[in-house]
């Protein structure tokens, strides 16, 4: 079974079609990279994907199920370009609530583990408001793998991230991959996206341009895949 | 029971926000205060010939409107900060545990402000509250869950427009018309010291209906108003 298909979607805000006509299937453990211009629609699929948003027409499924069931929401972990967190709260009253919300068995143990792990147990306490840029990216990395999700939709993770964040965030991709996990990453750093696919998918104006496995010829000349299939 | 559970998160995670900043409490204290202050030079009781617990009950329940308005503003609006709007609808809590959570919590802050700003009402205003107390606090429960349900739910709705602030109040106050007319005319005989009988039940009776509706109508539906 497929960890996601998606079967002929489209998304219009308005007349503008954002989405034109879309089918990707994703395997099981395979760790994808979106890419395509600003305004190409990565960010529309991803959140289409997630259940955030719903397509105007076509169908989204997560393992076989509907994106918007309780039960798959559960195994999905979601990175979008906010860092989706309280100010007003501190780094474990943040993580703790999204681990109930997730029914995350031990929730305390669960994120003082993952506080650890992003190198922010010594601030458990404090208030996210309190905290620097840098660590507040690695909060919002800690809250994305909290719950150990199947699958992992994450906007542009590597975007304003520092070199601390960037590295617990490839250890994290890193173990979900070896666990069976699957990934779909929409970005413009391509060396970084790229290093980390299996497959990739080019997104032009709102359809999918090239969708296949990750060739050699990308890694050696980033540039390769739009000269081949994208706009000039 | 995870349903409650995850709702009293969600309530909880509010009411610790609120707390630390205070901001939606003292607007919404400072303005009902200010109400009954600027009223009780408008309805001089000594001056004109008027008994106040005519006017005592519709004064207080739009003085708890419109203090009511000003928190529910904040109430969606909170989490359009660092896009914590996004994670909520990820996560598998259902629509309307997000939706139970805030009302609860917008329920309890509310609450706090009808509090202290009745006791303030009844010193300035001399009402008689202890003779019908009880019935008193059980319209208040009622007509606050029924603006918490309102407002919480075009909260959600107007979370997104430009113009929020200015939208709830125009959207809430037509829909909670019933609701403040019977806890306005019930409140009025109440301080008059006149209980609940025969002649005014039905305005409990259309409070509590008002509240099960209303609510039904908003957990059921809130997911269209989050995901479209």
């Amino acid at each position: 079974m497929n960890a996601l298909d998606v079967e002929g979607v489209w998304k219009y805000y308005g007349d503008f079609p954002a989405l034109r006509e879309i089918n990707i299937q994703v395997a099981a453990g395979s760790t994808v990279a979106l890419l395509g211009r600003n305004g190409a629609g990565k960010t529309t699929l991803l959140r289409i994907l997630a259940g955030l948003s719903k397509p105007t027409k076509g169908k989204v499924r997560v393992q076989g199920e509907d994106a918007r069931q309780e039960s798959t929401r559960r195994r999905i972990g979601v990175l979008g370009h906010g860092i989706s967190l309280y100010d007003e709260l501190s780094a474990i009253e943040n993580l703790l609530l999204f681990a109930r919300l997730y029914g995350v068995p031990n929730p305390v143990k669960r994120a003082d583990e993952m506080l650890e792990r992003t190198g922010l147990d010594r601030v458990r306490d404090g208030l996210v408001r309190e905290f620097s840029r840098g660590m507040r990216q690695r909060l919002a990395v800690a809250r994305v793998f909290l719950h150990a999700p199947d699958l992992l939709l994450l906007d542009e993770p590597f975007t304003a991230l520092d070199d601390r964040a960037i590295a617990v965030l490839h250890a994290l991709l890193e173990e979900t991959h070896q666990r069976g996990g699957t990934v779909v990453m929409s970005t413009h750093q391509l060396r970084e996206a790229l290093e980390l696919a299996t497959h990739v998918a080019l997104i032009q104006r709102g359809q999918i341009a090239f969708a296949g496995e990750r060739r050699q010829e990308m890694l050696v000349d980033t540039g390769w895949l739009y000269r081949t299939y994208g706009e000039n | 029971m995870t349903f409650l559970r995850q709702s009293l998160a969600i309530a909880a995670k509010d009411l610790r926000s609120e707390m630390r900043t205070k901001e939606a409490l003292n607007a919404s204290l400072a303005f009902a205060v200010v109400i009954f202050l600027l009223f009780s030079f408008a309805f001089d009781p000594a001056n004109l010939n008027i008994d106040v617990n005519d006017y005592a009950g519709g004064l207080l329940w739009l003085a708890f409107a419109f203090a009511g308005a000003l928190s529910l503003n904040r109430s969606f609006a909170r989490e359009l900060q660092n896009d914590c709007l996004d994670a909520l609808v990820a996560s598998p809590a259902a629509p309307g545990v997000l939706f139970l959570g805030k009302a609860l919590a917008n329920f309890a802050l509310l609450l706090a402000v009808e509090i202290v700003s009745l006791a303030v009402f009844s010193v300035m205003y001399d009402v008689r509250l202890r003779a019908q107390l009880g019935w008193i606090i059980m319209v208040i429960l009622l007509t606050t869950w029924a603006i918490t349900v309102i407002g919480t739910a075009f909260s959600a709705l107007t979370v997104n427009l430009r113009m929020r602030e200015l939208m709830l109040p125009i959207l809430t106050y037509p829909f909670l018309i019933p609701a403040l007319l019977a806890a306005i005319l019930l409140t009025a005989d109440l301080f008059a010291g006149k209980p609940i009988s025969a002649a005014n039940a039905i305005w409990l009776r259309v409070l509590v209906a008002f509240d099960v509706i209303f609510s039904l109508l908003a957990v059921v539906f809130i997911d269209i108003v989050l995901v479209g």
